[in-house]
């Protein structure tokens, strides 16, 4: 059974991310909302462990809306920019949604 | 599929409420159903009729009225959170002698158990956490 993710604390102030990254499993995603979306630029504290959990095949995504509002740039190379209908999507395509909060 | 949103936070103090209303209008854009909102903790204060926000901002409560009007939804505000942060109804108004109500009338207070049952009748229960 997998499980979205949504994180919405930025892990520059809290470890919500870190504690996500490390109970996703390989089917999973994590989408990035609110100051969640500090964890997709490239200099974020969980930068490192984000590229890994790409790598093992889990999704990452960020809400482009939460991104733009926060004047975010320079985001990390494998995490998808998503809309509110691909976070609808999303909810659809995983059988739990995991809020981090 | 059939929804259950639950929303944590008050306007204005996080963005929780924001974020589950435009999750909400996304979701019945795209014909799915919303079985129910449930307002917990903090997000009591969604059901204030009593909020008066700049005119040059967005409404946040109304729009949550105007939505749950419009798509006929069945938004739960939890009885036990409200009555201790000040949202009553006219019911617990008179049953707790208090000089006013202001809960709006598109909300009804109730149980956790209401939570229950959507969680466990729908096929996707969101939480949005303050």
């Amino acid at each position: 059974m997998s499980t979205l993710h949504t994180v919405n604390k930025s892990p520059f102030s809290n470890n919500s991310l870190e504690s996500c990254l490390q109970l996703c499993s390989e089917q999973d995603c994590i989408l990035l909302i609110e100051d969640g979306a500090y964890g997709a630029v490239a200099h974020s504290p969980c930068a490192g462990s984000l590229q890994q959990a790409s790598a093992r095949g889990i999704g990452i995504y960020v809400l482009q809306s939460d991104a733009q509002a926060r004047g975010l740039q320079d985001l990390l190379d494998n995490i998808e920019p998503t809309d509110y209908q691909g976070f609808v999507q999303l909810s659809c395509q995983h059988q739990c949604i995991q809020s981090w909060y | 599929m059939k929804f259950t949103v639950v929303i944590l936070g008050a306007p204005y103090s996080s963005a929780a409420s924001y974020s589950a209303y435009r999750f909400c209008r996304a979701l019945l854009e795209q014909g799915h159903q919303l079985a129910r909102l449930f307002f917990y903790a903090d997000g009591v204060h969604n059901g204030s009729a009593l909020t008066c926000p700049p005119q040059d901002e967005l409404d946040l409560q109304q729009a949550w009225r105007q939505l749950i009007t419009k798509h006929q939804l069945d938004a739960v505000v939890c009885i036990a959170a409200a009555l201790r942060r000040g949202v009553l109804d006219a019911a617990e108004r008179d049953r707790y002698a208090k000089p006013a109500d202001n809960l709006a009338c598109e909300f009804n207070l109730s149980g956790l158990g209401q939570l229950i049952e959507a969680c466990a009748t729908c096929d996707r229960t969101v939480t949005f956490g303050a």
